[in-house]
C-alpha cells in the first residue's frame, strides 16, 4: 500500500518536471540533467548565493555572443530586453521565482486522502465478505442480561457503571 | 552581551525599526538615516578589538574597490557578505556594483540589487531606501532595477 502510493507520487513528480521545462530551455542548461558532474563548479539557485558560481548559459549562440560583447560598452545603450536576456543568461530563477511554492501540496494530499479513501473501501469489503460473525456474547439478548447481572453485582458503584444505575426508580440516572 | 558601539543585527532590529518608523512619522527617509542598514562585525569575539562599523565598510568597499578586480573575487565577496546577518551599506553596493561594471557583469548587478531586497526580509523600509540612495549610480551606469524588468514578481 505504501509502496505503490510513493510510486505514484515519484511518477507524479517526474511528470511535472518535464512539463515545466520547455525543451528550448532544456537545451540551453549548461549540463545535461541525467549527467552532473559534480567535480566541476555547477550552477545553483540559492538565496543566500546571489552569483553563482557558473553562468546558467554556457554554451551561447551567436546572437547570445553578439549581446555579450554589447555588455561590454555602456549598459545605458541596451534597451530592456537585452538588459532582461542577459539576467536571463547567467541566471535561471530571479529571487521571486525561487521564493514562490508551487501547487504541488495539493496534489500530494490529494493523492493521500484519494487512497486513504481508497483503503477505506477495501476496509470495508473485508469487513463485509471476510470476517465472520460476531460471539454471540454480543447479542442484543445476551447484552441486556449481561448488563442486568452487572448491576445485580454493584459492578462499580462508586464512580463507574452502577453508580449511573438508580436503584430506586430502576432506570439509568 | 553586544559591545558599545555596536548595531544590532537585521535580525533583531524588529522593534528597533517599528520604532524608528513611528518616530520619524512624515519626515522623509533620506533625513533620518536608518540605523539597522548598517553594519556590525562578522566576528564577535569577547576579547580582543571589536571592529566598527566604519572599519568594516571600509574594509569591504576598498575590497570591491580593487581596479583590477576579478570575477571570482566579487563571486566571493559578495556571497560572503550575503552570508551575513546585515543588509550591506549602499555605499559597500556601490563598490560591488562598480565592480560588476568593470567586470561587464549587468546580470551579477541587477542579482546583487535582488539580493538586497530579499536580504531586508521583513523591513520593508530598507530596499527602497537603498534603491535611493544608489540612484544616481544606477543612472550613471545603466542598471536597471529588478522591478523595471519585472523580476520582482514572479
Amino acid at each position: 500500500m505504501l509502496a505503490s502510493r510513493a510510486l505514484v507520487r515519484g511518477l507524479q513528480s517526474g511528470f511535472w518536471r518535464r512539463v515545466s521545462t520547455s525543451s528550448a530551455a532544456w537545451a540551453a542548461h549548461t549540463h545535461d540533467v541525467d549527467v552532473v558532474d559534480c567535480s566541476v563548479p555547477q550552477y545553483n539557485n540559492r538565496l543566500d548565493t546571489p552569483l553563482p558560481d557558473v553562468p546558467f548559459v554556457r554554451n551561447l549562440s551567436a546572437e547570445q555572443k553578439k549581446l555579450k560583447e554589447k555588455e561590454k560598452g555602456s549598459w545605458t545603450q541596451l534597451t530592456k530586453e537585452e538588459k532582461l536576456a542577459l539576467y536571463r543568461l547567467t541566471h535561471e530563477l530571479s529571487y521571486a521565482e525561487m521564493r514562490q511554492g508551487s501547487k504541488e501540496w495539493m496534489t500530494v494530499l490529494g493523492g493521500i486522502f484519494i487512497f486513504l479513501g481508497f483503503t477505506g473501501l477495501l476496509v470495508w469489503w473485508q469487513r463485509v465478505y471476510v470476517y465472520g460473525d460476531v460471539p454471540h456474547t454480543l447479542s442484543e439478548e445476551w447484552v441486556a442480561q449481561q448488563t442486568q447481572r452487572m448491576i445485580d453485582m454493584r459492578v462499580n458503584p462508586v464512580h463507574g457503571f452502577s453508580h449511573k444505575w438508580d436503584y430506586e426508580k430502576k432506570q439509568w440516572k | 552581551c553586544h559591545p558599545p558601539g555596536m548595531r544590532k543585527p537585521v535580525s533583531r532590529t524588529m522593534f528597533r525599526a517599528a520604532l524608528q518608523l513611528s518616530v520619524s512619522g512624515a519626515r522623509s527617509l533620506t533625513r533620518s538615516r536608518p540605523q539597522y542598514t548598517a553594519s556590525v562585525a562578522a566576528r564577535s569575539y569577547s576579547h580582543g578589538k571589536q571592529e566598527t562599523d566604519e572599519e568594516f565598510d571600509a574594509r569591504w568597499v576598498t575590497y570591491f574597490s580593487k581596479p583590477d578586480i576579478d570575477a571570482w573575487e566579487l563571486r566571493k565577496g559578495m556571497n560572503t557578505l550575503i552570508g551575513y546577518d546585515l543588509v550591506p551599506e549602499p555605499k559597500i553596493l556601490d563598490a560591488a556594483l562598480r565592480a560588476c561594471r568593470r567586470l561587464n557583469d549587468l546580470a551579477s548587478a541587477i542579482r546583487i540589487l535582488e539580493a538586497v531586497k530579499d536580504k531586508s526580509g521583513p523591513h520593508k523600509e530598507i530596499y527602497p531606501y537603498v534603491l535611493q540612495e544608489l540612484q544616481p549610480t544606477l543612472n550613471e551606469l545603466g542598471i536597471p532595477t529588478p522591478e523595471e524588468l519585472g523580476i520582482d514578481k514572479a
